[in-house]
C-alpha cells in the first residue's frame, strides 16, 4: 500500500472524506487549523460541504441539524473550542444522532495555551454537556491509527446512534508520518426509519427531538440508551498491551504519552526491569476486561498523562483498587520525555 | 540503524521545516520509520522555529528530539540553545555566515559551511538550508544523494518545477564544500 507522509490533522480530514463524510462544520483553532483547512481544499471537490460557522457553537449545531438528515457530519476543534460546543454535543446525543467531533487538545484551563495536553479526558469520557450521555471516545496514537480510528468511529456512531470523538492532542495533530489509506466502503448505514430528510407525502414525519416534557417518558428515553451503552460496554472496548505478560510495574498511557512511555518500557527492559505498557484505544468504553488481563503479574501501575491525573480514576476503578496505581504527569502543554518516565519508574517500582 | 534523531532550527522563513521536510521525504522513499514534527506558536513569526526529525528501522516512540544525533543550526540563538543537548559522538552542522561559534565541546564533530554566502554567490538565493542539507548526506551518509534528488522532485510543487535544478545545484555545492 502506498505511504504518504501527512501531518495528523490532515490525515484525519482526508480519512474523513473517505469514509463518506460529506458536511463539515468547522470554526479555527490552534493546534487543529490544518484540517479545516484541508477540508476547505478538498471538500467541495469530493462533492460535500465545507462550512466556516461564526462560531464554535454554530458550527456543532449545524452538524446537529445535518446528522438529522442522515448524512455523515464531523466538526474540529480543540480544547476551549469543545467546551462551547458541549452544549450541541448533549443535543445530539439527547437526539440519538450519529456524529464524529475531534479534538485535538492543547493546555487548559480557559484560554490555556496552544502546545499538546491530554487534560480534556475527563470532559470527554465523563461530562462532555449537560445530562445522561456518553460519547464513544478514540484515542490514537499514531497518525495512522488517526485514520483508521475516524473510520471506525463514522461506522460506530452510525450503528449505536450515538457521538463518536476522536480526542487526539496538539503534538499528533501536527506531526507527519508515513500514513496510507486503507481501501475504505464508506459503509452505508440505512437510516431510512429516523432521518429527517423529507417524506415526499409519503410516510410519517420522522421527528429529531431531545425534549421530553414528562418525566417518565424522557427517563424512558435515557434508560434506552444507557441499554445500548450497556452492549457497546460489552462489546466495542479496545487496547494495546505491550510486554505485559510477565511485568512487575505495568505503565498505563494514552494517545501521544503511550508513544514517548513505550519508549522508556523499552529502556526499562533493556537494563532489566520488567515494566510492560496498557494503552487503552477506546477511552469510553474504558477497556476494563483488558487492563485486568494486562495488570495481572504487575505488583503496581503507574498512569503517565498529560495533565494532572485524570484517567487514573478510571484505572482505579477497573481494578477495583487492588493494587497501587501511582501517577506521574507533566501539564500546561509540556511533553514528558523518555528518561523522566524511565526514572520514575525506578522510583516507584523500587528497582534501585 | 538504530534511531537517528535530528533537529532544524532556524529563523522562520529560512526554510527549516521545509529542510527537515525533504529529510522526512527520503525516509520515507527509503522505506524507514520517520516522524517530523515542527514548533508550533507565536516563536515562528521573527524568533526561531524548529523541527524535529527521526529517522529509523524501528517504529518510532517519542517524535519530540531533545537530545540530537545531528543538529542543522541557521542562525545564532538556535545554534546556543541546542548546541549543549548534543549527544556525544554528534553531528553539527551550521551556517558560518550568520553564527560564530565558540563551543568548546570536543566530543562532537562540527561543520561550519557559509551556506547563505555560498548560496547567494551562486545565485541561489534563499538555499542555504539545502545547501546545508548537502553537506548533511556528505558527512554522515544517512541519505544517498540520488534518493534526495528523487525527494526533491517530489516535494517542490509542480507550478515550481523550475526550481528544481536549483536545488540540485545547492546539494552539490553543500557536498563539495
Amino acid at each position: 500500500m502506498e505511504r504518504n507522509l501527512m501531518k495528523g490533522n490532515e490525515a484525519l480530514a482526508e480519512a474523513a472524506i473517505r469514509a463518506g463524510c460529506k458536511c463539515f462544520f468547522g470554526y479555527p483553532i490552534t493546534p487543529q487549523t490544518e484540517l479545516a483547512a484541508y477540508m476547505a481544499k478538498r471538500m467541495n471537490k469530493a462533492g460535500g460541504v465545507f462550512l466556516q460557522a461564526e462560531s464554535e457553537i454554530a458550527a456543532i449545531n449545524m452538524v446537529l441539524g445535518a446528522a438529522s438528515t442522515g448524512v455523515r457530519a464531523m466538526t474540529s476543534s480543540s480544547s476551549p473550542g469543545i467546551s462551547l460546543k458541549s452544549e450541541g454535543i448533549s443535543y445530539i446525543a439527547g437526539s440519538d444522532l450519529p456524529a464524529v467531533i475531534i479534538n485535538v487538545q492543547r493546555g487548559g484551563p480557559g484560554l490555556g495555551g496552544i502546545q499538546p495536553s491530554q487534560a480534556d479526558y475527563w470532559q470527554a469520557t465523563k461530562a462532555l454537556g449537560h445530562g445522561d450521555f456518553h460519547l464513544l471516545v478514540y484515542a490514537p496514537a499514531s497518525v495512522q491509527e488517526m485514520v483508521d480510528m475516524v473510520v471506525k468511529a463514522f461506522d460506530k456512531a452510525d450503528e449505536y446512534r450515538m457521538p463518536a470523538m476522536i480526542l487526539a492532542d496538539g503534538l499528533l495533530g501536527q506531526m507527519m508520518e508515513p500514513v496510507s489509506f486503507p481501501e475504505i466502503s464508506a459503509n452505508p448505514t440505512d437510516k431510512s426509519s429516523w432521518a429527517a430528510d423529507g417524506h415526499k407525502g409519503k410516510r410519517e414525519h420522522h421527528i429529531v427531538n431531545s425534549l421530553y416534557l414528562k418525566p417518565d417518558e424522557l427517563e424512558k428515553s435515557v434508560a434506552d440508551r444507557f441499554a445500548r451503552y450497556d452492549a457497546i460496554k460489552a462489546s466495542e472496548t479496545d487496547a494495546e498491551l505491550y510486554l505485559t505478560e510477565d511485568c512487575d510495574i505495568l505503565l498505563c498511557a494514552f494517545g501521544a504519552t503511550a508513544r514517548v512511555v513505550k519508549s522508556a518500557v523499552n529502556e526499562a527492559r533493556a537494563q532489566g526491569i520488567k515494566a510492560g505498557l496498557f494503552r487503552p484505544k477506546t477511552l469510553w468504553p474504558f477497556p476494563e476486561k483488558e487492563l485486568n488481563e494486562a495488570a495481572k503479574s504487575a505488583k503496581k501501575l503507574l498512569s503517565v498523562e498529560m495533565s494532572m491525573g485524570q484517567m487514573i480514576d478510571d484505572i482505579k476503578l477497573a481494578i477495583n483498587c487492588s493494587k497501587p496505581v501511582e501517577f506521574y504527569g507533566r501539564t500546561g502543554g509540556v511533553i514528558p520525555n523518555p528518561a523522566e518516565i524511565l526514572a520514575e519508574i525506578k522510583k516507584v517500582g523500587g528497582a534501585e | 540503524m538504530a534511531a537517528t534523531e535530528i533537529i532544524l532550527a532556524g529563523f522562520g522563513g529560512q526554510g527549516v521545516l521545509f529542510a527537515g521536510k525533504i529529510l522526512a521525504y527520503c525516509g520515507l522513499l527509503d522505506n524507514k520509520e520517520l516522524s517530523w514534527l515542527p514548533s508550533y506558536g507565536p516563536e515562528m513569526r521573527g524568533g526561531t522555529a524548529n523541527c524535529s526529525v527521526c529517522i529509523s528501522d524501528e517504529p518510532i516512540g517519542s517524535p519530540l528530539v531533545t537530545t540530537p544525533d545531528i543538529l542543522i543550526a541557521m542562525n545564532q540563538p538556535s545554534f546556543d540553545k541546542f548546541i549543549n543537548d548534543v549527544k556525544p559522538g554528534g553531528k553539527v552542522f551550521y551556517d558560518s555566515t550568520l553564527i560564530e561559534s565558540d563551543c568548546s565541546r570536543t566530543d562532537i564533530e562540527i561543520f561550519a559551511i557559509p551556506s547563505t554566502k555560498l548560496a547567494d554567490e551562486n545565485e541561489l538565493k534563499g538555499g542555504s538550508n539545502i545547501v546545508l542539507l548537502g553537506k548533511v548526506i556528505k558527512e554522515t551518509g544517512i541519505f544517498t544523494l540520488d534518493t534526495m534528488k528523487k525527494c526533491i522532485e517530489k516535494v517542490v510543487p509542480p507550478t515550481k518545477a523550475q526550481l528544481i535544478a536549483n536545488n540540485f545545484k545547492a546539494i552539490e555545492i553543500g557536498m563539495n564544500n
